[in-house]
């Protein structure tokens, strides 16, 4: 476990560059200077105290907010728009309340155009992913806040995207669901070859699912310290990191960083 | 309504009304109220009278045209303030204007620019229920909510798509309660411009039974219209019911 205070991985070629990132709300300054690379196949979080621009960067990452100065590269090229490479998935979960858990699912491909019956094959797959068999007809008000939002991933899954926006996934669903939910991340990110890019509030929830935390401290939201943690890709039992040692010191340490934020 | 443990169903009251009304008229408490029993005679006599039908006609198809016509414009216009920002300040003080002035003094100048007949009743019509139209569209689509918004952009939707996929459904129970309040505008609109015009329609026969004191007919007649305005809100009503259902749950 190393800290170093920018990122940058060598391993292998970022897919996701954040550089020089600015970010203003008329007066407000929301983000300052933030430089990250986010390299493939990895689960970064994007950790810290309410206010500190964590879903404003994950939002202009997404293209869905513009920045104020700097640049946000994908494969190296600049983007200011959503793209086929991004996907996102919404923290109120975002489903169409009209339609079913197959046509939610199938959303993303419905609107590039792709034929009923290919689009809903790959929903179907991906519904099944997510461990949501057999509820392909319900509808949203249907299901509990943990189901909408299996809902909401299988979506994200289907559009086959590169890179994986999560923006606080889990935190309007109940305690049990929650860490449920984050085994099942684990176990999603071990066989999708995806990048993850994840917003919580959560210190534990970002120790648990990530292989790197950014720490963002608020007023203005900065890159304060980038933590590397192996936890997830060294394959150990889902059940045995919640009582590892090396776990719960990260959790301290983390902890006391952000502590100075708070009071 | 429960009274003493006792269930009453929601049509009593309509029953104790209508006997209060006959009592009314059989010990002639108030000039103008015949008893109602006269009334619904009376009724079979209006219904019976050789214009009656063409006096109908005549007010369905202006009030369709009419509330066509206002459905046409209002459901753009307000989802164009609805999504425009430019287009709702430009737009909105009008739309104030017009939904909360009485509209009833505008007739005769609506029967001096289109003269005494259906036109004016049509533009009657659809002045009454537009208005309301194009507010409710523009709050539909002010509530839908942003994240929605954001979801169909991250996956790529055009305008058209979000429009079509999103916005439009979103708004729908606004825009339902929109029409229903439209529709009955709009019967008050059929109603007021005939009578002002008076020459045509149900309005003609308004005029003759008041003019000629046949108060029965008179009230026979108001009781068709009240009748079928409510059985068309009525429609609109059941319709929004079932759309709640699906637009319910807004996430």
């Amino acid at each position: 476990m190393t800290a170093i205070p920018e990122a940058t991985d060598s391993v292998t070629a970022p897919i996701i560059e954040v550089a020089g990132l600015h970010k203003h709300y008329g007066e407000t300054e929301a983000l300052r200077d933030v430089n990250l690379e986010f390299g493939h196949g990895h689960l970064t979080s994007l950790l810290g105290p309410s206010g500190c621009g964590k879903t404003t960067l994950l939002k202009i990452i997404a293209g869905l907010l513009p920045q104020s100065s700097g640049e946000v590269r994908v494969h190296g090229k600049p983007v200011a728009a959503p793209g086929p490479d991004r996907a996102f998935v919404f923290q109120d979960f975002a489903l169409l309340p009209w339609a079913t858990v197959l046509r939610n699912a199938a959303f993303g491909l419905e609107l590039r155009g792709e034929p009923k019956a290919e689009r809903e094959e790959k929903a179907r797959k991906q519904i099944e992913v997510v461990g949501l068999t057999g509820f392909e007809n319900s509808f949203p008000s249907e299901l509990s806040g943990g189901m909408r939002q299996r809902v909401g991933l299988a979506r994200a899954l289907a559009v086959e995207s590169e890179v994986l926006l999560m923006d606080e996934p889990f935190s309007a669903v109940d305690e049990q669901t929650r860490r449920k939910f984050q085994e099942d991340l684990l176990a999603l990110r071990r066989r999708e070859n995806k990048t993850f890019i994840f917003v919580t509030h959560s210190i534990e929830e970002a120790v648990y699912v990530s292989d790197r935390i950014v720490l963002l401290s608020p007023r203005p939201g900065r890159v304060s310290e980038v933590i590397d943690i192996n936890q997830a890709s060294t394959g150990k039992d889902p059940d045995q990191i919640r009582r590892d040692p090396e776990y719960l010191d990260t959790v301290e340490r983390i902890w006391h960083s952000l502590r100075a934020y708070v009071e | 309504m429960i009274i003493y443990g006792y269930r009453i169903p929601m049509m009593a009251s309509l029953l104790i009304w209508a006997v209060v009304w006959e009592f009314i008229g059989r010990f002639e408490l108030v000039l103008l109220f015949p008893p109602l029993t006269h009334v619904l005679v009376a009724g079979v006599e209006v219904v019976n009278h050789s214009q009656f039908f063409s006096a109908v006609w005549i007010t369905v198809q202006c009030f369709l045209q009419g509330f066509g016509l206002a459905v046409a414009v209002g459901i753009p216009l307000g989802m164009l303030m609805g999504m425009v920002p430019a287009a709702d300040r430009l737009l909105s003080m009008w739309v104030s204007i017009f939904i909360s002035t009485p509209l009833t003094p505008l007739v005769p100048v609506f029967m001096i620019l289109f003269g005494l007949g259906e036109a004016t009743v049509i533009v009657t019509v659809f002045m009454f229920a537009v208005w309301i139209i194009v507010l409710d569209t523009r709050a539909g689509v002010h509530d839908v909510p942003p994240s929605l918004l954001e979801m169909s952009r991250c996956f790529g939707a055009s305008r058209w798509q979000t429009l079509r996929h999103i916005v439009s459904l979103s708004a729908l129970p606004e825009i339902l309660a929109g029409l229903r309040l439209g529709v009955i505008r709009g019967v008050k609109g059929a109603v007021i411009g005939q009578l002002l015009v008076s020459v045509i329609g149900i309005g003609a026969l308004f005029k003759f039974y008041s003019q000629n004191f046949l108060m029965e007919h008179f009230w026979a007649l108001v009781l068709m219209l009240f009748v079928a305005a409510l059985g068309t809100a009525g429609i609109i009503e059941a319709l929004e019911r079932r759309v709640q259902y699906y637009a319910g749950d807004r996430g």
